[in-house]
């Protein structure tokens, strides 16, 4: 499709429950026509703000805006949003078809017009010729796709999707996320996903967008994201990660348990600060190496299949480490941090 | 089989009685001794007389109507009093719990005093101005009609809240997002997956009305009175037992009749369950 998608804006937004809060000062640009995917533990606000955007949650503070229309106080079903849901609320008293065409048929399409858009709806998901079918007959992943036709029908400006994948199994998870990038690709719609699984955005998403504590945390591409996070809890959530105190010594230079580590210091970070280092990152040596490293000992080492983790004392910390040769328990080695590998926290 | 208790249970609290008043029905009416054992068909024929037919027609009638009234207040106030929280249920519900535990002879004299013309409602209206005079409402079709309801409510709502607070909001709001305004969504979503459900809870209030006889003999007059309350008075004022059992046989016949096509207005029903079709493995 070489429509051009208008730019979903969210300016100031909040959102309280009575006492609780559950979304504090959003402020999101989010470009038309990608994948974009809202990501965060449980509770953060992230399927808050989706609703938002789809306009069945209201908003306590701020507005939406699509393109240049505001959509702030625009009842839902006068908003274009298809959108699925995590239980995916298919119609129990509509058969398959039923379901896929009901949009059309609030809007007073005709019988055929309605089967045409059903059969090639269903024919995008790869359902064909289970129209006729009762919902309850579907099996999980097939309901995800009756709910996904069903939501695309009215050709929306935006595509949302809360958890979509969080009831299906493992395998037809990693299929279905591949499946959806494809649709996606295909059909060139402003999608944005809600999830609390890392590795479905980072292999889905054009955009990620973390939250926390019922705020944006960071806005990125899923690899700036990951080798960039601006703070703990990004550095945090993202994979697994590992953690020092550290204290800023100059431009470009940290001092990390007794060592001068030479890494990019964020402006205006000075004092205390922590160092991340992903443990894929850590270079582990069994000789002491020429430049600035830790000492430590082996405590503890597990074979993980596709790599070996090795667990190492300094200090007193512990330190993960990947990709290492597998090593004795107590074995004296020594952990560099590649100047590329190490970020900079404040605080 | 036979000796499994839900078989028992059923034979002797049901299929007994049944049989038992079935048979009492055949026999001769014995001025003396209440009935004789014998086989006539002298009740049928005065149960299908006329007169009984008529008070009949106007059982089924008026029991229909009060369980229309009662399902079409009951459906969206349960409807809304389920998207409420919880705690704010609670009064709505006590209220509710507290009115079917009134008796059907409590509620229908109390009724019966409300509507009178000398310590009822209408004399505070009089006394607020907003009548001239007292008026009596009881007995009369409207105070029948107020009485069923009163007592039959409360039960439709009971009735009506597991189902209806199992609706997901979810299906409502799936449907907003689909183009359906308030009103298209209540019409499209809401009744179709709760059509079973209210079909076979209109089925239970309609019998539950159609057996309460204080009603309509307290608040309603001769032309009001309904089959049962004529069968309480062949059997017990009259001691004509056979008569009364054959006209609460015609009466269960026709009122099941009743039922059976209620309930098949419900529909076959594809969404049994009234959770959305989810994700949720079975």
């Amino acid at each position: 499709m070489s429509e051009v998608r208008a730019d979903l804006c969210i300016r100031g937004v909040s959102k309280s429950y009575g006492a609780t809060l559950a979304l504090q000062d959003v402020d999101l640009e989010l470009p038309g026509g990608k994948l974009i995917c809202f990501l965060g533990p449980s509770g953060c606000g992230k399927t808050t703000l989706l609703r938002i955007i789809a306009g069945v949650e209201s908003v306590s503070a701020g507005s939406v805006w699509l393109g240049d229309v505001e959509l702030t106080d625009v009842p839902t079903h006068k908003r274009n949003v298809g959108m699925v849901f995590q239980s995916f609320a298919l119609f129990p008293h509509l058969s398959v078809a039923e379901n896929v065409a009901y949009g059309l048929r609030i809007r007073g399409a005709s019988r055929q017009e309605r089967r045409r858009r059903a059969d090639e709806l269903l024919a995008l998901v790869q359902l064909e010729g289970l129209g006729s079918r009762g919902v309850a007959q579907l099996s999980g992943g097939q309901r995800q796709r009756v709910a996904m036709a069903r939501a695309l029908a009215l050709d929306p400006q935006l595509f949302l999707l809360d958890e979509p994948l969080s009831a299906l199994d493992a395998k037809l998870r990693e299929a279905m996320q591949v499946e959806l990038r494809r649709l996606q690709r295909r059909v060139g719609i402003t999608t944005i996903i809600v999830t609390h699984d890392q590795e479905e955005a980072m292999t889905m998403a054009d955009l990620v967008v973390v939250m926390g504590h019922n705020r944006v945390q960071q806005v990125g591409a899923p690899m700036e994201v990951y080798r960039r996070p601006v703070n703990r809890f990004v550095a945090d959530f993202l994979g697994s990660n590992n953690f020092l105190p550290a204290e800023v010594l100059g431009e470009g230079a940290v001092s990390v348990l007794g060592q001068r580590l030479m890494l990019p210091v964020p402006a205006g970070t000075a004092g205390q600060v922590t160092l991340s280092v992903r443990p894929e990152d850590l270079r582990l040596a069994t000789e002491k190496p020429a430049g600035a490293a830790f000492e430590g000992r082996v405590t503890f080492v597990r074979d993980l299949g596709r790599t070996v983790e090795t667990f190492v004392r300094v200090g007193e910390h512990e330190l993960s480490v990947l990709g290492a040769p597998a090593l004795a328990e107590g074995t004296p080695v020594w952990l560099e941090v590649p100047p590329e590998a190490g970020v900079v926290l404040a605080g | 089989m036979l000796l499994s208790w839900p078989a028992l249970a059923l034979t002797v609290l049901f299929v007994v009685p049944l049989g038992a008043m079935l048979a009492v029905s055949f026999f001769r009416r014995d001025v003396a001794s209440f009935f004789q054992p014998s086989f006539v068909l002298d009740n049928y024929a005065r149960a299908l007389s006329a007169f009984n037919l008529e008070r009949l027609a106007v059982s089924l009638g008026l029991a229909l109507l009060a369980t229309l009234i009662c399902v079409l207040v009951a459906v969206p106030f349960t409807y809304l009093l389920t998207r409420l929280p919880r705690r704010r249920q609670a009064p709505y519900l006590v209220l509710v719990l507290a009115t079917l535990s009134l008796s059907e002879v409590v509620a229908a004299f109390a009724w019966s005093l409300l509507l009178s013309r000398t310590s009822g409602i209408s004399n505070l209206f009089v006394w607020l101005g907003l009548m001239e005079s007292p008026v009596s409402w009881s007995p009369g079709f409207m105070a029948v009609l107020l009485g069923f309801v009163f007592i039959a409510l409360p039960l439709t709502i009971l009735l009506l809240y597991p189902p209806v607070s199992r609706l997901d909001d979810e299906l409502v709001e799936a449907a907003a997002t689909l183009g359906a305004n308030p009103l298209q969504a209540f019409r499209t979503v809401v009744i179709p997956v709760l059509r079973r459900a209210v079909a076979g809870s209109s089925a239970l209030v309609f019998i539950f009305v159609l057996g309460a006889y204080v009603v309509p003999q307290t608040l309603g007059r001769p032309a009001q009175w309904t089959l049962p309350v004529h069968i309480t008075d062949q059997a017990i004022l009259k001691s004509n037992l056979p008569l009364g059992a054959a006209l609460a046989m015609v009466l269960l016949v026709a009122s099941s009749l009743v039922a059976l096509i209620i309930l098949a207005l419900g529909g076959r029903g594809r969404g049994a369950p009234e959770r959305a079709a989810g994700g949720v493995t079975r």
